[in-house]
């Protein structure tokens, strides 16, 4: 039982990675850009979503919708600016980048937040409350929550990119940039707009990764990043669902080897996606279904 | 090289537009000097030096790796403190931790085959994390092994006793003669027919291949070289440390350690062998003025690194080179037009008989 019970969380902690990686996947889909930031990113919405609650007092759900227009915000014009520059001047200049403002965000967070970690929403009931399967399984609701709202993100991103106006106009940039340009698509606002909903999904992923545990300046590339990157090509490389099935299978080889030996969580993680690698680099979902 | 036709006969080719003669003696002279430092100055400046040889030694192999082989690893810290644990372990064992500086080296290099048969198929973006998440690995497992200390570390045995001034002295010099023979190294690397893969490489990487050119191999070479370049200078700094500390905050597996090498390369200049040089300089001005701000110098560096990536890609080495053609370590060419001579105002490219470029 104590295996089922350790697969079953894997599965639930694998919907969160997948919100880690949904956007790194969408930047990379669109616009050949990987992110060295995203990890960095996702920390920093989680310290906006503990600004917001500090000032206003709002509930914790409620400051996600707030946290994740002003990230978006954030991702239009960072887009707009720094990084459309790095991009016009290559791949080499956009990983230079990205990589420098990783190490800025870290390093300046650990300036003005200190190395101190942060829980968000300490205190709700809901964030401790669960519900028991038989004896020995106890499922979180907010692990179950974090879950469907990862397939929620997901669905909602595939919806978007399918049929609303911006969605194809996404799609086209990222098929073909000049003959979109041609149309009469401004792929630089385009860009930007895809960059916006990249950065509102990180920022769901910030905060939750605030309510499950804690946020700290490190946990950006320590964790976030990496498990992204991980699950993103365990999943295959630009699929969106493939994202949820790279991290469902990440979380699960976590719980497994956290279940042989705590110790060997985040490596048995690793062996997974190595194995992925070398075994099945196009990813297990090899077809993408959007972006 | 093919035989020259009669009316070539009066085209010349040589390393660089400027005789190499001078700054060959000046490179020499500067090193003999620096090798004379330990009589000259205290423990202290002497110890500061030491980093800064170290971050050198970093560079000048992530400058091998990114600005001519267009690998950017994010990874570097792996074979650093890969190279610290190869000094420390023989250390252990009671073998002097000078002559761990050679197992640290060769150690690292065969670590970075099994880790580059990971990662060879991946390409710039999905390279850079894949390396990174590879240094954590070797991070967590190296943590898994108790007896070096775990997730901890352990002090360096075999050096107490020293006095140390002797000691800083000689430490010194070990990381003096690891960075001469990194830049040596690369130099003479790029000089040789591995640098010509390279650059065709870099220039159409499809035509090199379709020419013949083994592009995987080179860059198999190239990985290796800056793995046992970055294990020898992981080795100085558990030396230098006297000790080995693991974790990702201010340990040995400290991606700062890539971002400090990255930085250097960018703002001194990407892809050429003097960029490192001026860059390790600049970090190392910045780091000693901001030094009692905490890791301000990093943040101040990132953001000088990214508007010089942008605005001048070139790097400050680059930028100095166009406008005045100087180039300490020349590992190009350079074609004689007819009667052009030294001095003269370069002749424009259409004059100058292009096959044998």
């Amino acid at each position: 039982m104590a295996w089922v019970n350790a697969i079953i969380q894997g599965v639930l902690i694998g919907g969160l990675y997948a919100l880690f990686a949904c956007g790194l996947s969408l930047l990379f889909g669109v616009m050949k850009v990987v992110n060295l930031a995203h990890g960095d990113l996702a920390v920093v919405a989680g310290y906006i979503g503990v600004g917001v609650i500090a000032i206003s007092h709002m509930p914790v759900l409620w400051s996600i919708p707030v946290v994740v227009v002003l990230m978006a915000i954030i991702g239009y014009i960072l887009q707009r600016s720094l990084l459309q520059a790095a991009i016009t001047r290559g791949e080499l200049t956009t990983l230079i980048v990205t990589f420098g403002l990783s190490i800025i965000i870290e390093n300046g967070l650990q300036q003005f937040f200190t190395a101190n970690s942060r829980g968000l929403g300490v205190g709700d009931s809901f964030i401790t409350a669960s519900f028991s399967l038989g004896s020995q399984i106890t499922i979180a609701w907010l692990s179950l929550g974090i879950f469907v709202l990862a397939v929620v993100v997901l669905l909602g991103l595939q919806q978007y990119l399918s049929f609303s106006k911006y969605g194809r106009l996404i799609r086209a940039v990222a098929d073909d940039r000049e003959a979109a340009q041609l149309s009469g698509a401004d792929y630089r606002h385009v860009f930007g707009i895809a960059a916006a909903i990249a950065f509102g999904t990180v920022a769901i992923a910030g905060i939750c990764e605030g309510m499950v545990t804690t946020i700290s300046p490190t946990l950006g590339t320590d964790t976030i990043l990496l498990f992204a990157f991980c699950a993103v090509v365990i999943g295959g490389l630009g699929s969106l669902w493939g994202t949820l099935v790279g991290g469902v299978v990440l979380g699960v080889a976590q719980a497994i080897g956290a279940q042989i030996n705590p110790s060997y969580e985040t490596l048995a993680g690793y062996a997974v996606f190595l194995l992925v690698l070398v075994v099945r680099p196009q990813g297990l979902v090899s077809q993408g279904t959007a972006s | 090289m093919t035989t020259l036709r009669p009316e070539d006969q009066l085209v010349k080719v040589t390393r660089s537009r400027r005789s190499t003669l001078w700054t060959s003696i000046g490179a020499l002279v500067v090193v003999v000097v620096l090798f004379l430092f330990p009589y000259a100055i205290g423990s202290g400046t002497l110890g500061i030096l030491v980093q800064g040889l170290i971050i050198l030694t970093l560079a000048t192999m992530w400058n091998l790796l990114a600005g001519y082989a267009g690998l950017v690893s994010v990874g570097q810290q792996a074979f650093l403190g890969l190279g610290a644990y190869f000094v420390l372990i023989p250390a252990m064992h009671g073998i002097t931790p000078w002559a761990g500086l050679f197992i640290a080296t060769a150690g690292a290099a065969v670590c970075a085959l099994p880790l580059w048969w990971l990662v060879a198929r991946l390409r710039l973006g999905y390279f850079a994390i894949a390396t990174w998440v590879l240094a954590s690995m070797v991070m967590l497992i190296v943590e898994q092994i108790s007896s070096i200390g775990g997730g901890t570390g352990e002090p360096l045995p075999g050096l107490t006793g020293m006095d140390p001034a002797v000691l800083t002295a000689d430490t010194y010099w070990a990381a003096l003669v690891v960075a001469v023979l990194a830049i040596g190294t690369v130099y003479s690397l790029l000089r040789s027919r591995t640098g010509l893969v390279l650059t065709a490489i870099r220039d159409d990487e499809r035509a090199a291949r379709s020419s013949g050119v083994r592009v995987g191999r080179a860059r198999l070479l190239v990985f290796i070289v800056a793995a046992a370049g970055c294990g020898a200078a992981g080795g100085v700094l558990a030396i230098e440390q006297l000790g080995v500390t693991p974790g990702t905050s201010g340990g040995v597996f400290s991606v700062q350690w890539t971002a400090e090498m990255a930085f250097a390369v960018i703002i001194g200049g990407l892809g050429t062998i003097e960029g490192p040089i001026i860059g390790t300089i600049v970090f190392m001005v910045l780091q000693q003025t901001l030094q009692s701000y905490n890791a301000w110098y990093l943040i101040v560096l990132g953001i000088v690194a990214i508007i010089i990536a942008i605005f001048a890609r070139r790097g400050l080495w680059g930028t100095l080179d166009e406008r005045f053609n100087i180039r300490l370590f020349p590992v190009g060419y350079h074609l004689w037009a007819p009667g052009e001579r030294r001095g003269r105002k370069r002749v424009p490219a259409d004059a100058v008989p292009t096959d044998a470029a």
